[in-house]
């Protein structure tokens, strides 16, 4: 009987590999960075966030006041490239009137090890509220942006987006 | 008599293994650009948006600045970059005929700054060496890349070609295996590009800095688990060289930004 | 060495809303990174940005560590009146960046 050492022999080096060889090859890479920190005296620290965080930091902005989903469109993209750098717009619905204007736009993060993405401050000479950034993401997650108006209301939207590649949670 | 017996008949049966070829047909030439997001690409598109822009900006102010005990600019012997050196990117690296050696753009800059300008040499991905680098290669921006090799310089382009189709490292992978044979398929989550080196020095997310060509090659070395060369080698020139000269016709987007 | 980029149209009609790109150059150092040997490295971030026009505050906005590096803002404004736009970043470590635009409103 061949023993399995026969059967594990590699095919010569002069020869390229097989599709098989490649895709094991490419799977170890790829298994590799989807592997967490190596652990060593101290716990790894997962840094990301919750959705209890997120809610946490959306009550405190808004005083407790009630935030009603609507007129707050959040654009992100679906998948992103790199979660360093994340294009990220908010265009909120309102006449940006000195009666009836955004006074500022809070976005937030389930994921991030922090909620609070940025604030902007705004009002009628605005002309529109429609502001644009780009955002690290550490994790697939919801985004979620909140409208404070000039009668006092809280408005909100979200938006989901896919990361691969995260950012802030790698040590190096 | 046996063993031509035997070597004939090893390779009645080796399998016929696919060429890895490095040549694909201009039509069939891809960019990384085009595999980006819509976001991505936009913030490549607009000057404005990109982050290189500050390296463009600062690399026109140190071409005007005299430097260098000859108290010299680039300027004085160049004049306006946006005549004098339009093209010359699209053409590096270039064989020195004099020197005998292949020198990529940042070691021509260099050479310059020390021979004409009596300044000290600039150390690779330095920000000053990158905003020259990025300022000089964004004058061809638009223009094909244009890499003739002559007889003095196809052994360089051979021995960049053979650096490319080498399996290096602990994966054990070339640079073929993954950009020739499986440009467009996907590893972990992300499009594998023909990599084509159209936009450098360029604006990298994952870097969240400029850089240039050879600290990507050498990431990507670190990332096969092997020991990159050391910049300005002449394996990384060579490999530089070669990746140009496969990429010739393509446009130069310097500077570029990509994931 | 520029480190503060803004895009603004050189004119405007009266009334007219004007779209603003701004781009600063920063690190902008999470505060989350550790060394090597896996000493944190302190987190050091332009924290506002403001506007101003002909000396009224017409925009701003607080920056967190989730702002990407050389963080780049857009925003409008409404064409008032013909006058200088101020724009004017501050962060950690006494952190100052600014740029100036003129707007010529008919």
């Amino acid at each position: 009987m061949k023993s399995a050492k026969n059967k594990r022999m590699k095919t010569p080096q002069a020869a390229s590999p097989t599709r098989r060889h490649f895709l094991a090859a490419a799977a170890s890479v790829a298994a590799a960075a989807a592997l967490p920190p190596p652990v060593f005296a101290q716990a790894t620290r997962d840094l990301r966030g919750t959705e209890k965080d997120m809610l946490a930091a959306i009550a405190k902005a808004s005083g407790g006041r009630p935030v009603t989903t609507g007129r707050v469109k959040l654009d992100v993209p679906p998948l992103v490239d790199n979660g360093n750098t994340v294009a990220l717009s908010v265009t909120v619905d309102s006449p940006m009137t000195a009666a009836d204007h955004v006074k500022a736009i809070h976005v937030f993060s389930e994921r991030n090890p922090e909620p609070v993405v940025m604030s902007f401050h705004l009002g009628p000479r605005a002309g529109r509220a429609q502001v644009a950034t780009r955002v690290r993401l550490a994790d697939t997650q919801t985004l979620v942006a909140v409208a404070q108006m000039s009668d006092g209301s809280f408005w909100s939207g979200s938006a989901p987006t896919v990361v691969t590649i995260a950012s802030c949670l790698e040590d190096i | 008599m046996r063993a031509a017996l035997l070597a004939a008949l090893l390779l009645a049966y080796a399998p016929a293994w696919p060429q890895p070829t490095a040549d694909q047909p201009p039509a069939g030439r891809r960019s990384g650009y085009e595999a980006m997001s819509r976001e991505t690409r936009a913030m490549q598109d607009d000057d404005a948006a990109n982050p290189a822009t500050f390296s463009v900006l600062d690399g026109a102010a140190a071409w005007g600045r005299k430097t260098g005990s000859a108290d010299r600019a680039c300027s004085a012997c160049h004049g306006e970059a946006q005549a004098s050196m339009k093209g010359v990117a699209a053409r590096y690296p270039a064989f020195d005929a004099a020197r005998g050696r292949l020198f990529n753009l940042e070691q021509r800059i260099n050479a310059c700054r020390v021979e004409n300008q009596g300044a000290r040499a600039l150390s690779y991905e330095s920000r000053e060496l990158l905003a020259l680098t990025t300022f000089v290669a964004r004058q061809s921006r638009g223009m094909p890349i244009n890499i003739v090799p002559n007889e003095r310089s196809q052994p360089h382009l051979d021995a960049g070609r053979a650096l490319y189709e080498r399996k290096l490292g602990q994966v054990d992978l070339s640079c073929a295996q993954c950009h020739d044979q499986n440009a467009g398929r996907h590893l972990a989550g992300n499009p594998i590009p023909q990599a084509h080196p159209t936009g450098y020095p360029l604006y990298r997310l994952e870097w969240q800095s400029v850089g240039s060509l050879q600290r990507r090659l050498r990431n990507c070395m670190s990332g096969l688990r092997a020991e990159a060369y050391e910049f300005g080698s002449p394996e990384l020139v060579g490999l530089e060289y070669f990746l140009m000269w496969r990429a010739r016709g393509m446009q130069v987007e310097t500077p570029a930004v990509r994931p | 060495m520029s480190n503060a980029l803004v895009t603004v149209p050189a004119t405007a009609k009266r009334g007219e809303i004007v779209e603003i790109k701004t781009l600063v150059s920063h690190n902008m150092e999470t505060g989350y990174r550790r060394t090597e040997r896996g000493a944190p490295i302190q987190r050091d971030i332009v924290r506002t940005f403001s506007c101003t026009y002909n000396g009224v505050e017409v925009f701003s906005a607080e920056l967190h560590p989730a702002i990407s590096a050389n963080p780049y803002i857009a925003f409008s404004t409404r064409a008032t009146e013909t006058g200088q736009l101020v724009f004017t970043w501050k962060g950690d470590n006494g952190f100052v960046a600014t740029s100036t635009a003129t707007l010529t409103v008919s």
